[in-house]
């Protein structure tokens, strides 16, 4: 990974001027970084602790927005589902997207072949991902349809209709289109193992899932991390599958926070909710991103 | 036979008569275990993914009837494009029944002014950070980093309040300013990484020519970075075409972008659900990204690999 | 009793031969080393020695037993790589117990073999250590040492010297010399640089092309090339060629413009004459000066360039229009431009056949 360059050497007020087409040209790249991103997001937590309806309302209430937001059901099911996600997600991804990258890397024939197919369901929107993926677990016409009609009447695989498990419906269909992009990462980090630790895991007579395990998967610890980040950013953001697969339901069964948030500020005229809720969602990634800006970049740039 | 001259042709005659013992290349099937276990895995799971495709494309092809009363993997009996005629110009959207070809439209004229303005911004961008470090440069690029990362439901209303404000909030506009801006992050990190590789020897005898920012920009990067531009025009037509998320909070219906259309047409109907016109709608709304992924092979590979690894 | 034997050993990647139909035998406790140029098939035959690549044809035997299909860690061969190849997660404890622990060893064992290797190499300071901490000769040692707790009879190295500086690798090379001293394993050793093989070897395979040219001890390659390609590869700077005809009235001579070189004090390996021939002499074997008109034969050369380098002075000269070089004192006056005598004795030269290139 490239490490952002430290800032250059501190220049007198004279030079403002200096590399003045470089600045002029910066210009929507400082906008952008400060009026939208920074700007954005302060008025967004400012706002969180306001009395916001329909309109921003610049009336203080303190904590209240999140008191509300904690003790809603919708809430709390939207971020039990985003744990859930969240956790299998992340193992699955890892797990399949190694094996299929390990599987692939055996020089096979065909490997260009495997890897489109791997690949194109990430070039799909999570609308077609979703929609697609709620045709295929319909009941009345889907798999337990097919399942059924083969003369196993008593199967039943009907997903996205039961509460308890239709997070689960969601999480194949986002496996599905997710685990291409970890599969190439994880193969171009095995690509880059030198070739002789196989051969010396050869000599001494270690058997290949062994060498795997406890030489390969140690040596890909900067990919394995990469990884980790990508996935994790990609369930915050959790949203166009779960609208396009189950609309939230079967009632809030798979709600997510995202949705949540969109819900409270644009159908529910409760911006204050949709505010609070966006706040928790920034808390959740920073959790994560901070100590890992930390450690990739040593304590020198402060995230 | 081969020349050879060794010291001991004697010895050698002696153990050339041993012949015993396995000799020659090991014997190989290609029936072992190890290669079915591999192409059996690779092949059950190239089913896991080929299956939707497939599922989308037979559906298309089907009349109603049939899907009621067939098997959802059975290819067609009897095709028709009927569904794919329907979707394009019929299905209904809760407002107006004029199929995805309004949707297809407003995403084509929201993606072009999007490409080539995120392009032409973060290109010129990424070419500064690298060759033109100045004050506080480096400062304003790790927050525009950082704001890839942070969920964007973070920044939608301060957004809605700034393209209200500008009056071009619920326009084509206003859509593509957001996506403007969102996808500068990815693509100047991804330029200043391909400008920093171009040696600088180059940068400095354009200087020393007289070339100015502007000058370099033009007559020495442009010409040099082709591939990089196409990774990133694949990266933001992919990335800008799938949206729904901006779509949907930034638009109004008449310019609703298609995946926005392609929802509403599928879960919001009520009354008798027609899914052969669903998938129909479904297939047509993923063609653009497919063809964009099937024509660029390894670049696309390449370009996500350059957007997903951040930092 | 011979350690490694190869029979017929063919290696084709497609259609393409690599290796051809080698043979070798190797003595217990030999060092043999593998030498030649990029690409010439000496790091592959290393390879299919190690059963690392399968053969195509041809039998391999390691200390009597038929090994050609066995798996690498079953022919009882230890192997040093270029990189080394070190476990980098783990300490140089844990790299030299992994294989020993995977093949079930007792804990006191490996114990064992760990203090012996690490006597060996001296490497007992560096056990906690992990790779990332090494310098690249203590790596070597580790790698090596990896080799050496497999208690096995052949060792091989795939130009492990390669990646150092010339400073370390001269060190390190006696190292290794030591240590098949002290060992008295057999070693296989593949480098495509000549001081190596000359000072490490007790005999020399020089391969081209997956064909060994010329295997035999390093005097012998040295002074008695079995072929052109052989005489030319090995010395530094390199053997001068002179292109004649042979001629054989009485005695045998070699004319070349205008010139003839007695030849009667030459051995010749057969009475075939051929027409044309290329007379090789090395460098070091040509006399200037006054002790030039002593040697059997002697002629003048105009000189080119003149390189001073201290201990010697290496001189080009031109004779019958190719590049002629000789070696003077360091404190020679010559010039470029002068016209010198120079002379030699037939008896130190090697003459081969101009169209088989194979040594007369």
């Amino acid at each position: 990974m490239t490490t952002i360059p430290a800032p250059a050497a501190t220049q007198r007020p004279i030079r403002l001027f200096r590399n003045k087409a470089a600045k002029i040209a910066a210009i929507p790249m400082i906008l952008t970084a400060l009026v939208v991103f920074m700007g954005g997001t302060i008025w967004t937590v400012v706002f969180s602790f306001t009395k916001s309806r329909l309109l921003p309302k610049a009336q203080f209430i303190g904590l209240d927005q999140y008191e509300r937001l904690w003790s809603s059901s919708k809430w709390g099911i939207a971020i039990e589902n985003m744990v859930i996600y969240g956790l299998c997600s992340l193992v699955f991804s890892l797990i399949i997207g190694f094996v299929l990258a390990a599987l692939l890397d055996q020089k096979i024939r065909f490997e260009n072949t495997f890897r489109t197919i791997m690949l194109y369901p990430f070039a799909l929107s999570f609308i077609v991902t979703g929609l697609v993926w709620q045709w295929i677990l319909n009941p009345d016409f889907g798999i337990q349809k097919v399942v059924r009609a083969t003369g196993w009447e008593s199967f039943s695989f009907d997903p996205l209709n039961n509460q308890e498990i239709v997070i689960y419906g969601i999480l194949i269909a986002g496996l599905w289109q997710g685990t291409g992009l970890i599969m190439c990462l994880m193969l171009a980090g095995l690509r880059g193992i030198d070739e002789d630790i196989w051969k010396a895991s050869r000599v001494d007579g270690i058997p290949a899932w062994k060498t795997y395990l406890f030489i390969v998967i140690p040596m890909m610890r900067p990919v394995f991390v990469t990884t980790l980040v990508i996935i994790a950013s990609g369930i915050v953001r959790l949203y166009d599958l779960v609208v396009a697969q189950t609309s939230g339901g079967p009632g809030i069964a798979s709600e997510v926070p995202a949705k949540y948030v969109y819900d409270a500020m644009f159908l529910s005229q409760n911006l204050g909710q949709g505010f609070a809720g966006s706040t928790m969602m920034l808390l959740a990634v920073l959790i994560v991103l901070i100590p890992w800006a930390y450690m990739e970049f040593g304590g020198r740039k402060r995230g | 036979m081969a020349d050879v001259i060794t010291r001991d042709t004697a010895a050698a005659a002696m153990t050339a008569g041993r012949m015993e013992g396995p000799r020659g290349a090991k014997p190989k099937r290609s029936i072992s275990p190890r290669n079915v276990f591999i192409y059996g895995t690779l092949l059950l799971v190239s089913i896991y993914y080929l299956l939707p495709l497939y599922v989308m494309i037979v559906t298309s092809l089907k009349g109603m009837p049939e899907i009621r009363l067939g098997n959802i993997f059975a290819p067609p009996v009897e095709i028709t494009f009927e569904p794919w005629v329907k979707a394009w110009a019929t299905a209904c959207t809760g407002l107006n029944c004029d199929g995805l070809s309004r949707g297809f439209w407003n995403s084509v004229q929201i993606t072009v002014p999007s490409v080539i303005l995120s392009i032409a911004i973060a290109s010129v961008n990424g070419y500064a950070l690298a060759n033109w470090r100045f004050k506080g440069a480096d400062v304003f690029f790790t927050i525009l980093i950082f704001g890839a990362f942070i969920p964007y439901q973070v920044m939608l209303y301060p957004i809605v309040i700034l393209l209200r404000e500008l009056g071009i909030y619920g326009t084509l506009w206003g859509l593509i300013l957001v996506h403007t801006i969102f996808g500068m992050p990815i693509l100047t990190l991804l330029f200043r990484n391909y400008f920093t590789t171009v040696p600088e020897e180059l940068f400095k005898a354009a200087r020393v020519d007289g070339a100015g920012f502007w000058g370099i920009y033009f007559k020495v990067m442009l010409p040099m970075s082709l591939p990089i531009f196409v990774v990133a025009m694949i990266i933001q037509i992919t990335g800008i075409w799938n949206d729904f998320l901006f779509g949907v909070v930034y638009t109004k219906p008449d310019v609703y972008p298609m995946t926005v259309q392609l929802n509403n047409i599928v879960n919001s109907v009520q009354g008798v659900k027609e899914y052969n016109v669903n998938m129909a709608a479904t297939i047509i709304t993923g063609l653009v990204p497919l063809f964009i992924y099937f024509v660029s092979g390894k670049l696309f590979v390449r370009g996500i690999a350059a957007g997903a690894v951040k930092g | 009793m011979t350690s490694v034997s190869i029979r017929d050993l063919t290696l084709k990647f497609g259609s393409l031969e690599v290796l051809k139909s080698l043979n070798l035998d190797i003595d217990e406790g030999e060092f043999l080393v593998l030498l030649g140029p990029s690409g010439c098939g000496k790091s592959t035959l290393l390879n299919c020695i190690a059963g690392l690549l399968d053969i195509s044809d041809g039998q391999i035997f390691i200390g009597g037993n038929n090994v050609t299909w066995s798996e690498p860690s079953e022919r009882g061969i230890g192997m040093v790589f270029q990189s080394y190849a070190l476990y980098p997660q783990m300490s140089v404890e844990g790299n030299l117990a992994f294989g020993l622990k995977n093949a079930r060893m007792p804990k006191d064992e490996i114990e064992k073999r760990i203090a012996r290797a690490a006597e060996v190499l001296q490497i007992e300071p560096l056990l906690k250590r992990k790779p990332a901490q090494l310098s690249g000769g203590q790596r070597q040692r580790v790698a090596i040492g990896r080799a050496l707790v497999r208690d096995v009879d052949v060792f091989l190295f795939d130009e492990p010297l390669s990646n150092l500086d010339a400073k370390l690798r001269a060190e390190l090379r006696v190292e290794i010399k030591r240590l098949h001293h002290r060992l008295k394993n057999t070693m296989i050793y593949v480098t495509h640089d000549q001081i190596e093989a000359l000072t490490l070897a007790d005999r020399i395979a020089i391969m081209r092309n997956g064909i060994i040219q010329q295997l035999d001890t390093p005097h012998e390659i040295y002074n008695r090339p079995v072929n052109l390609y052989v005489a030319g590869f090995m010395g530094s700077p390199g053997m001068n060629f002179i292109e004649g005809e042979l001629s054989h009235h009485s005695e045998a001579a070699l004319n070349f413009s205008s010139t003839k070189v007695p030849l009667g004090r030459y051995p010749f390996a057969s009475d075939d004459r051929p027409g044309k021939a290329i007379f090789g002499i090395r460098p070091e074997h040509v006399s200037c000066g006054a002790a030039a008109s002593d040697e059997p034969f002697s002629i003048d050369v105009e000189i080119e360039v003149v390189e001073p380098m201290g201990a010697d002075t290496l001189v080009w000269a031109v004779l019958d229009g190719r590049e002629f070089r000789f070696r003077v004192d360091g404190q020679s006056e010559l010039r470029a431009g002068q016209t010198t005598r120079i002379g030699f004795d037939p008896a130190k030269a090697s003459i081969f056949d101009a169209q088989t290139e194979l040594r007369l």
